[in-house]
């Protein structure tokens, strides 16, 4: 049967949804058929998440229609979604981690044996969702003792749980390592072939082409065009998605690598829990040219960053910044010798997000003049630097004095991003720095790294996508176990071969 | 997540000061919570066989009645700022100090005792009063760093340690005012234990002789809140400490301190309740005598509470909380009602200001985001350290 004819298992018609000064979807047009997985496309800030969170209950639409096999739905609260067959999983998991798997499954939908929750039978119907659906999990396991990877298959088990028909996956793979994504798609697949239908949310265009059966993009609330994933290519969708051309690939004149400025000597640091991660590691980062480190994730990059820019102690090793010995070092020191640094985790290290953003534009310079003069403040200079700052890196806020927690993930990151990549720098260390970012942003950021090597600035580049160090780096280092397993000029660096260093840390 | 679309704005700043007074709300709350307590309270009093009516208005009229009710409102008020101030400073660090009560004591106590140094007899006011207020202020100071430092040497949450520490500031300054044998800083000459009377040069002028007396420590109190809203907002070292208290992680990433901050915000914090302390002995009682500052650090928290820790509503908040509480005489007398009477309409204040929802739900009050922050930090700052 052509999809025109059969009922669309979920139709949203002229959906408009305004939060105060704000149009977040506007005459929204959406249909989702049944056993197909329709991709949500768009940037971060296109509406793609309210538009959901509406289907689902969360949102109260201004204007507008959701039909349930055709016919018209209200949705008071998610409740009323989840009772109408409608499961949502969230970017941010909605678990309890000193809860065993069981436990969160049947929260707030506890079966019962009289007064009892009935853990006994929640334990077997999850044993036989995950047979079913491929998403094996064990049920008695503590949820905060889990990986990403196996807490998203919970909530997916929780949707399941609920009997749900229709899954809406917010971003599912944002959070997900490159061999986790493959994994994902598989149960994605499986859940179809189980008759479940799936709106899939996300700006990752590789992932559009690798999961979908149609496409929709949003570009400022607004519906920009549908696409079928056989015809449509990444640079079609992305130029559907961010209004203009996008480039993938960034032009770069070679680098002109001078002394070096980073250089670290047998370098150990252990985590959190004690465990050796970074485990005699050498490295050398000359000024003018980027220095990329591939890897999967969790093998000691993030414990090495900390590490170079004085948040964490190291045990062993030295470290040195333009010959100054900077081992035991704190971060002001550090700071103070030039040091820039673009933190994994943004909203842990790289802002305060009840603060301005004007406050937080300054953060890694408020204690300097002109910012501040005999420890006080100087509001009249922060508050120029802020707004040329937002200017200068296009930074889309109501005004400088908003709590940066009111902007979107992609424009805190431009704030991180515009604070470290201003005034004097020798050295920057980035991490991860486009991650949850979508393509415009990523475009941005990557030509200011460019642009700061281009200077004389020595990069440090540490990120899980492989794309992205292979687009910057002058030279590149795979790290494994803690050590780096080897180091390659970018031109003789292949996909192939850094993908087997990064998986095995042997050479081929 | 929608993103705000970029505007220019000349409204920035009035903006900005509105989101920092953190909008209309903050202000509503306690306001509306204070009627819906009076409303309850008034139900209870029914309850009894008493007339609500009568028994607010002789209230009133004890809390402001006339020139010498309101003095010995302010009077009773002026302890309640500082040891409030105390609370709300550490809290902008994210740090809960429940020993204000000590802290205060413990400044009280050696205010007393370096007061009555007999060396330092012939001085004059000017000179005898600061080294007794200072005294007081090294004395709380101390106190409250301790639980900063343990906090940062070892992680010992501060909620555990300032509760400990004030169990043994009371028992100790107990122990030290009442006992004979050794005497250590009992006035042998009294009856009742308390120390030797302060020089009358260690006393701070007083302004009203109410009961209790308006004395110019109030409005030294006043000028702590003005310095202490300059510190926060005004200095780097305040937005350290608000970094410290908002993003402690940020705040290290930043290149603060984060531990030398906990430790200094909980000695200055410490420092205000000393100064409280102090400044009673010298400008109120003239002398410590054991259990007279029962409870203030612990309505200390109350009042920062019901201020969200803002440094000037503390002054509104003191002023209502001591009023009431030298108000309720006249209620005892005139409405035949015990005075604690007004503990129960100060509990249920602090209840309905707590548990907001109820009073946004009476008055169909909506939330908002970004206003309600303070609110948010209060009930959801408590464990979150690292």
């Amino acid at each position: 049967m052509p999809d025109e004819e059969r009922t669309p298992i979920l139709e949203v018609r002229g959906l408009t949804k305004t939060f105060p000064g704000v149009v977040a979807n506007e005459d929204v047009d959406f249909t989702l058929h049944e056993g197909e997985v329709h991709c949500l496309l768009g940037e971060n800030g296109a509406g793609k998440s309210t538009l959901m969170n509406a289907v689902f209950g969360l949102y109260q639409p201004d204007a507008g229609q959701i039909l349930l096999r055709g016919a018209p739905v209200q949705f008071a609260s998610s409740r009323d979604a989840i009772a109408h067959g409608i499961g949502m999983v969230h970017q941010h998991f909605q678990l309890i981690p000193v809860f065993t798997v069981a436990e969160n499954v049947i929260l707030g939908n506890e079966m019962r044996k009289g007064p009892l929750l009935d853990l006994d039978g929640a334990r077997s119907r999850i044993n036989e969702l995950g047979r079913r659906y491929g998403l094996h999990i064990d049920p008695d396991a503590l949820v905060g003792d889990l990986s990403v990877g196996e807490q998203q298959r919970v909530e997916l088990v929780k949707a399941l749980f609920r009997e749900a028909d229709i899954l809406i996956l917010d971003e599912p793979t944002a959070v997900l390592t490159p061999g986790e994504v493959d994994d994902f798609f598989g149960v994605v697949r499986n859940l179809i072939d189980q008759g479940k239908s799936i709106v899939f949310i996300t700006h990752k265009l590789r992932e559009v082409l690798a999961v979908a059966d149609r496409i929709t993009v949003l570009r400022g609330g607004r519906v920009v065009g549908d696409a079928d994933p056989a015809e449509a290519t990444q640079q079609s969708l992305a130029t559907l998605m961010v209004g203009r051309d996008v480039s993938f690939t960034i032009d770069k004149v070679p680098a002109e690598p001078g002394d070096v400025v980073l250089r670290a000597t047998g370098l150990s640091v252990a985590d959190d829990r004690g465990v050796v991660t970074v485990n005699g590691l050498d490295l050398e980062v000359r000024a003018g040219e980027v220095f990329g480190i591939a890897g999967v994730e969790g093998n000691g990059q993030r414990e090495l960053v900390e590490a170079l820019v004085g948040m964490r102690a190291s045990v062993g090793g030295s470290v040195e910044i333009e010959g100054h010995d900077v081992t035991h070092a704190t971060p002001r020191e550090i700071l103070d010798l030039n040091v820039a640094h673009v933190p994994e985790d943004r909203g842990k290290h790289g802002v305060v997000g009840a603060f301005s953003v004007a406050d937080n534009l300054v953060l890694n310079r408020y204690w300097r003049a002109p910012f501040a003069r005999r420890g006080l403040r100087q509001e009249d200079a922060i508050d120029r630097e802020a707004t040329e700052l937002v200017e200068h890196f296009d930074i889309r806020t109501p005004g400088i004095r908003v709590p940066v927690d009111n902007l979107s993930g992609g424009n805190q990151q431009k704030v991180i991003i515009a604070r470290e990549l201003t005034g004097d720098v020798t050295l920057l260390v980035v991490a991860q720095p486009t991650r949850g970012l979508d393509v415009g942003s990523i475009e941005f950021i990557h030509r200011r790294i460019i642009e700061m090597r281009d200077q004389g600035v020595a990069v440090l580049l540490v990120s899980a996508e492989l794309d992205e160090v292979l687009n910057l780096s002058d030279r590149i280092g795979v790290i494994y176990r803690g050590a780096l397993v080897g180091v390659f000029p970018r031109v003789d660096a292949t996909r192939d071969h850094l993908g087997l260093l990064m998986a095995s840390g042997a050479q081929a | 997540m929608a993103e705000p679309r970029p505007r220019a704005s000349t409204s920035d700043r009035l903006r900005a000061v509105l989101h920092e007074a953190g909008g209309l709300q903050p202000v509503l709350v306690p306001i509306y919570a204070i009627i819906v307590a009076l409303v309850v309270a008034g139900v209870v009093i029914l309850a009894i066989g008493k007339n609500p009516l009568d028994a607010y208005w002789a209230l009133l009229r004890g809390m402001f009645g006339s020139p010498d009710r309101i003095a010995a409102s302010l009077g009773r008020s002026t302890p309640f700022i500082g040891a409030a101030l105390s609370v709300a400073f550490a809290f902008k660090a994210g740090l809960f100090n429940i020993g204000a009560e000590g802290q205060l004591l413990v400044g009280a106590t050696v205010a007393a005792w370096v007061g009555t140094f007999s060396w330092l007899a012939g001085l004059p006011g000017p000179l005898l009063i600061p080294i007794i207020l200072l005294a007081g202020v090294i004395g709380g100071g101390l106190w409250g760093g301790i639980p900063g430092f343990l906090k940062a040497r070892t992680g010992a949450h501060e909620v555990i340690v300032t509760i400990m520490l004030n169990n043994i500031a009371v028992l100790f300054v107990r122990w030290m005012v009442g006992s004979r044998d050794p005497v250590i800083l009992r006035d042998m000459s009294a009856s009742v234990p308390h120390t030797a009377p302060l020089p009358a040069a260690g006393r701070l002028p007083t302004l009203v002789s109410s009961e209790p007396p308006l004395h110019l420590g109030f409005f030294v109190m006043l000028g702590l809140c003005a310095l202490v809203w300059f510190i926060l907002k005004r200095t780097t070292f305040g937005f350290e400490v608000r970094s410290v208290g908002t993003n402690p992680n940020a705040a290290k990433y930043a290149g603060m301190a984060v531990n030398r901050t906990m430790i200094a915000v909980m000695a200055i914090a410490g420092a205000f309740a000393g100064l409280a302390g102090a400044g009673e002995i010298s400008g109120t009682t003239g002398f410590l005598s054991p259990g007279v500052f029962a409870s203030i650090g612990f309505d200390a928290i109350a009042i920062a509470l019901l201020a969200r820790a803002n440094p000037y509503a503390i002054i509104l908040t003191s002023i209502l909380w001591g009023s009431m509480l030298s108000g309720a005489g006249l209620m005892q007398q005139e409405a035949g009602l015990s005075i604690d009477a007004v503990r129960i309409v100060q509990a249920l204040v602090l209840l309905f200001v707590a548990a907001d929802v109820i009073v946004r739900w009476i008055f169909r009050m909506r939330r908002d985001g970004a206003g309600g922050l303070a609110s948010t930090q209060m009930s959801t700052g408590w464990g979150s350290t690292t």
